[in-house]
């Protein structure tokens, strides 16, 4: 089963959908007109795919772990999204989210982010792109991602801390979303996950699918042939749709990995929140619930509509992991192999190190979504 | 136009309407402290129908005093179905609407909700964010229960999405004044009467405006050509600010006494 697109109305299977204020319906419908205009549009991609080689560096290479692989029984390999500008995947779906609001004639850019690397991506294009970027970012999140949000502002964005609710990225896109209504006859909504009213969740796989491309040429090449299994971690689940999307249709295995304290697959039930119908952790009364995660980019109750379907239909399966775990797959990483990682990513290699035994002797892809300079002050604390 | 015959809220704000008088629906958050007592008060000062709020986590549409009062409800224990069977016990003589977000009705399960709402004495419905192409599922049981569905229709509308709009209302509808979300503001935005304008129209429903509508003033205003106001940051606020119930029925009130010195003009 191949990650194919959504129906007119933004379903996979049962997920998905356009839950908005009726105010930004007209606004969600011009961006899938304009989306599959531009999508189908060959100038539009060659632009595109410019500023991904040229500006962003992209191929991102496929790196073989050594050390590491001896040392987990395994076969792992790195697919180095923390490679590319700005330091993580986000910026795959930034450029092609900002190209796509100029288009449409929209001069102003506003995002939510959680770690800030969605921000600090968004914050970047609007100062290439020569254009206006507010970012709302949880009061939590500012605190603990502190490296990032002077990033943002030194970009020329303004940013907004959020003191509502959960004050972590639940109540950021609460925000921007907030400001869109307003704000939305010149404003676009950069959302930066595969979650949202339709046409985000489809939109920002399909600018993110340029991981999995590159990751499937590059196994193609190295090893004959797909891996055994793929493993990202999800918050809203773009990176991992990203990478999914190049191996949905071989035989590869595909592994989902989410924190412990918001484990949106694993102990959600459908729930309609910020635009779409997915697993969401909410309370018996249908109030959604806070997460409580180490990594602010997955400290998120709810994840995107087509990870659910993938979910559903058993295409991709779902795990998760502590905070401690992921500490540990933190300190491993960079010691055996000198990367550092995002938290976010340390999630699949923490899965990746509790399961090295029922894996042992096979090849593992994982999705290094982002670098971990941001993270380094926050472990730093943890450690003193 | 089909023949179909007009729910309880409808009903009420065509024969205001019919009476040359203009309808007045405060909002008030369901499970905030001294809410029953306001809803009382409201009534008695003038209002038309009352929009009884249950509190969302996440309620987007909304601005800084409706969410403040979310969670002080929240907080204080509020649940949907607590709020609902303390409606029921209200007797105030004018329709009640409900007014959450889509999650707590699909999370009840829409059959179940929308016969909760109706053993509880409501008459209508206001889902946030629940636009009309996401509504079938809901409308159906709505309907079903007796419910009327109001829908919102906002600025950024096209002429054919209002009367699609229009088409599936039921009760009024709810013409939002502002790209924005609730809250207080200094002046009437002038999307307000146009989008009134635009609405009345293309429908016979009765056309109420709401979203930064305060002041006896901005209703009025307002009213010059919608059918209609909906209230609620400025009367929630009097709540949250600890003037009780008699703070309610002050602002609705004076809200109520500047529209009806206005229709007699
Ligand atoms: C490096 C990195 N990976 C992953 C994520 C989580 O987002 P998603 O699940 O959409 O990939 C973030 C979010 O901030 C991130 O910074």
């Amino acid at each position: 089963m191949a990650m194919t697109d959504p129906t007119p109305e933004g379903r996979f299977g049962e997920f998905g959908g356009c839950y908005v204020p009726e105010t930004l319906v007209p606004a969600c419908q011009e961006l899938d007109r304009s989306f599959r205009s531009a999508w189908a549009d060959a100038a539009f991609r060659d632009r595109l795919e410019s500023l991904l080689r040229d500006y962003a560096g992209r191929p991102s290479p496929l790196s073989d772990c050594i050390r590491l692989s001896a040392e987990l029984g395994l076969r792992l390999l790195l697919k180095r999204e923390d490679l590319n500008h700005t330091g993580s995947h986000k910026i795959n779906n930034v450029l092609g989210q900002a190209l796509l609001a100029q288009r449409m004639g929209k001069a102003r850019l506003v995002a939510e982010t959680g770690a800030g690397q969605h921000g600090v991506a968004t914050a970047t294009a609007a100062a290439l792109l020569g254009m206006e970027c507010t970012v709302y970012m949880g009061e939590v999140d500012v605190a603990r991602q502190e490296l990032n949000v002077f990033r943002m502002r030194l970009l020329g964005a303004e940013v907004h801390a959020v003191a509502t609710g959960s004050r972590t990225l639940k109540d950021a896109i609460n925000e921007a979303l907030r400001d869109w209504v307003a704000t939305v006859e010149r404003t676009h909504y950069c959302l930066g996950s595969v979650m949202g009213p339709h046409p985000y969740p489809w939109m920002v796989r399909e600018f993110h699918r340029v991981i999995g491309d590159e990751a499937r040429r590059q196994c193609a090449a190295r090893l004959g042939g797909d891996p055994d299994v793929v493993v990202a971690c999800v918050g809203g689940g773009s990176n991992a749709a990203g990478i999914f999307s190049g191996f949905t249709d071989g035989e590869a295995e595909l592994v989902g990995v989410e924190p412990a304290g918001g484990a949106a697959v694993g102990r959600g039930i459908p729930g309609v929140v910020h635009g779409s119908l997915s697993y969401l952790m909410q309370d018996e009364f249908g109030q959604v619930l806070e997460a409580a995660s180490i990594s602010a980019g997955l400290d998120y109750p709810g994840v995107g509509p087509e990870h659910a379907h993938l979910a559903r239909t058993g295409r991709a399966r779902y795990e998760s992991v502590t905070d401690d775990e992921v500490l540990a797959a933190f300190e491993l990483l960079s010691r055996t192999e000198g990367i550092i990682p995002a938290l976010e990513p340390a999630h699949g290699l923490a899965w990746i190190s509790r399961e090295r035994r029922a894996l042992a002797g096979r090849t593992v892809l994982l999705n290094l979504s982002g670098r971990g300079d941001k993270d380094v002050d926050l472990v730093m604390g943890l450690q003193a | 136009m089909t023949s179909r015959s007009p729910g309880r809220l409808e009903a009420a704000l065509r024969a205001a309407r019919d009476a040359g008088r203009k309808s007045l629906v405060p909002y008030i958050t369901g499970g905030l402290d001294g809410w029953r007592p306001a809803v009382e008060a409201a009534a008695a000062a003038g209002a038309d129908g009352v929009e009884i709020g249950i509190p969302f986590s996440d309620p987007v549409m909304d601005g800084p005093t409706i969410q403040a009062a979310g969670d002080r409800a929240l907080a204080a224990g509020a649940t949907p179905a607590g709020i609902l069977a303390a409606a029921a016990e209200l007797d105030v003589g004018v329709p009640l609407v409900v007014m959450t977000y889509y999650n707590i009705a699909h999370h009840m399960g829409h059959r179940r909700f929308a016969r909760s709402l109706a053993e509880t004495g409501f008459a209508g419905a206001i889902l946030a964010d629940l636009p009309l192409e996401e509504s079938a599922p809901w409308t159906a049981a709505a309907d079903e229960a007796g419910i009327e569905t109001v829908l919102l229709a906002a600025p950024t509308a096209s002429a054919e999405r209002l009367a699609a709009v229009c088409a599936r209302a039921r009760g009024f509808v709810y013409a939002v004044g502002l790209l924005g979300v609730t809250g207080e503001r200094d002046t009437l935005a002038a999307s307000a009467t146009v989008i009134a304008g635009r609405l009345k129209a293309v429908t016979d429903l009765p056309v109420l405006v709401g979203v930064g509508v305060s002041t006896p003033r901005q209703a009025t205003e307002a009213t010059t050509v919608a059918d209609g106001v909906v209230v609620g940051s400025a009367v929630v606020r009097r709540l949250l600010d600890g003037h009780g119930p008699e703070g309610v029925g002050e602002v609705v009130g004076d809200l109520r006494r500047a529209l009806d010195r206005h229709a007699s003009r």
